[in-house]
């Protein structure tokens, strides 16, 4: 790889080893300080004002109707409600963070944890949870934080592969200028080090979909690692993406197997009394597979995330200033760490496409 | 429980959205991409095979050039001593025809010289004899007053030429 140089250098191992050792101390840190923090909260139950950061983190890497800019300003985002009666629309703003529901065409709306629910009419906002329980089917089909984030980075993944393609164009036959240049070796290295090894002579077609993934998911991953806006959105660590990743990973590898990988599956080489343990055990490995790729994305991204919230929320968990000092410079390395995982889950989840891939068209000759 | 419940509605959006994606960086991106990038690498492979095809090219020139330069060396040398001998013989011959030619002259000049002797030797003769007999007249004149100083004359003569 063309990092190694990097990863050679003792200086760079050895504050790489510091590192990792200093975030499972301060991971450790955090979850004392966590227990305390919910154990203060259970005290003072009565104080609204009390921080709680588990709910402060989960707020940032969850989804939201609205994009925040700073302080108390943010953009409502529109809502898409699917019901039962209909197709209901309208801006965010309508809850007023919370703080108010929405009449509709069909039912009253209320926004809970930044959630859509059905309430029934004429329920006040401080009614318990009882009167939550929706009365009527509903999908939330709104364009929340998650998706202005992803449109936002399928905008740039166009301008810059349309720039960078027209650039070959242009400069057609000539050594690559500019961006071209800077992108021109990941391409290079998706193709000779993720496409070539792992799928073989068959890889071209492939090219387009892992190319696709893998610029999709660094840029979301690096999006995600901008703390304020056109960032602050949790994309790549949220489920759904990571779930509809993998299973276009899961159509694409099993429509592409070759009557081999079939054979492999329903009539491997073992005793035929066995096949009927075989076969749930290999209809488990197709789905464990991409499942694995769901959940590897999701979590590494969202476990950065949460480190870097809970080094944040330190500072207001000791409401001391002085935190900082400790706080920033390790946030400052996590960031930087999560750099390279941003890179490197991209890479990863586009390496294991490859290879499953790879395995379902392999020609067998035995 | 809530993190790892997929929503729905992000979920289709994400499938929207990424599909769209895919299908139009498919088609405006990383098809001419790919292929610049395919085309760009075959025309290095074709330079460099071709340099390389050069290269034993001007190799083959190269010896095929020396091959020649020996060639017309020897040529030049075998030339040289074609002609250093024709000029031998040449000079051999010039020789010998001057030689013969000389003798040729010599022998001329000898026969002319021999000729113009003798020719000279018959004019001598006849001036001798044509003095002699003048000479022979005069004394005959005046010593054949009488006639028997004649006889004794022509006895004597005749006793004294000897032919």
């Amino acid at each position: 790889m063309y990092l190694s140089h990097i990863l050679n250098s003792k200086k760079i191992a050895l504050s790489v080893i510091l590192g990792v050792f200093l975030t499972f101390c301060t991971c450790k840190t955090f979850a004392i300080q966590h227990e305390e923090a919910h154990e203060a909260a259970a005290a003072t139950e009565h104080e609204e004002e009390a921080f709680n950061p588990s709910e402060v983190i989960l707020e940032h890497i969850a989804d939201s109707h609205s994009l925040h800019l700073w302080g108390t300003t943010s953009i409502p985002l529109p809502v898409i409600l699917y019901t039962d009666k209909g197709i209901e629309t309208f801006s965010a703003s309508k809850f007023e963070h919370g703080h108010a529901d929405y009449q509709g065409k069909y039912y009253t709306y209320r926004l809970v944890k930044d959630k859509v629910h059905i309430v029934g009419e004429g329920s006040d906002l401080s009614a318990a949870a009882t009167v939550l329980k929706p009365n009527g089917k509903l999908v939330d089909f709104s364009i929340t934080r998650n998706v202005a984030s992803m449109w936002l980075s399928i905008v740039l993944l166009f301008i810059i592969f349309f720039s960078v393609s027209a650039a070959y164009k242009k400069r057609e036959g000539k050594a690559p200028k500019g961006l071209q240049s800077f992108l021109e070796p990941v391409i290079l290295f998706v193709r000779d080090d993720i496409a070539r090894p792992n799928i073989g002579y068959r890889y071209q077609r492939f090219m387009p979909l892992l190319l696709t993934i893998f610029f999709f998911i660094w840029i979301n991953n690096l999006i995600g690692l901008v703390p304020f806006f056109p960032g602050g959105a949790n994309l790549t660590g949220n489920i759904a993406v990571t779930f509809v990743l993998a299973f276009i990973t899961l159509i694409i590898v099993n429509v592409n197997g070759n009557k081999y990988y079939w054979k492999h599956i329903f009539a491997p080489d073992v005793p035929v009394w066995l096949y009927p343990i075989m076969w749930p055990v290999e209809l488990v490995g197709i789905i464990s597979k991409p499942f694995a790729l769901m959940i590897r994305l999701f979590a590494n991204i969202t476990a950065g995330h949460i480190i870097v919230l809970s080094l944040i929320s330190l500072i207001f968990v000791f409401k001391s200033a002085y935190v900082s000092v400790v706080s920033v410079p390790f946030v400052v390395f996590m960031d930087v760490l999560e750099l390279l995982v941003a890179a490197l889950q991209a890479f990863i989840f586009t390496l294991l496409t490859a290879l499953f891939i790879g395995t379902a068209i392999e020609e067998h000759h035995h | 429980m809530e993190l790892v419940t997929p929503e729905i509605g992000l979920v289709f959006w994400t499938t929207v959205s990424f599909l769209i994606l895919f299908f139009l960086l498919a088609k405006f991106a990383w098809k001419p991409i790919m292929g610049a990038i395919d085309d760009r690498e075959r025309s290095i492979e074709d330079a460099l095979t071709k340099a390389e095809a050069a290269k034993e090219e001007m190799g083959r020139l190269t010896s095929e050039n020396e091959s020649l330069l020996k060639q017309a060396r020897a040529e030049r040398d075998l030339i040289l001593s074609e002609a250093k001998k024709v000029k031998d013989q040449i000079i051999a011959d010039a020789k010998e025809a001057a030689q013969k030619e000389g003798a040729r002259q010599i022998e001329l000049a000898r026969v002319e010289i021999n000729n113009q002797k003798a020719i000279a030797m018959a004019d001598v003769k006849n001036q001798v004899a044509t003095l002699s007999i003048q000479v022979a007249e005069k004394i005959l004149q005046t010593q054949l007053a009488d006639q028997q100083k004649q006889d004794e004359l022509v006895s004597q003569l005749l006793k004294e030429v000897k032919l």
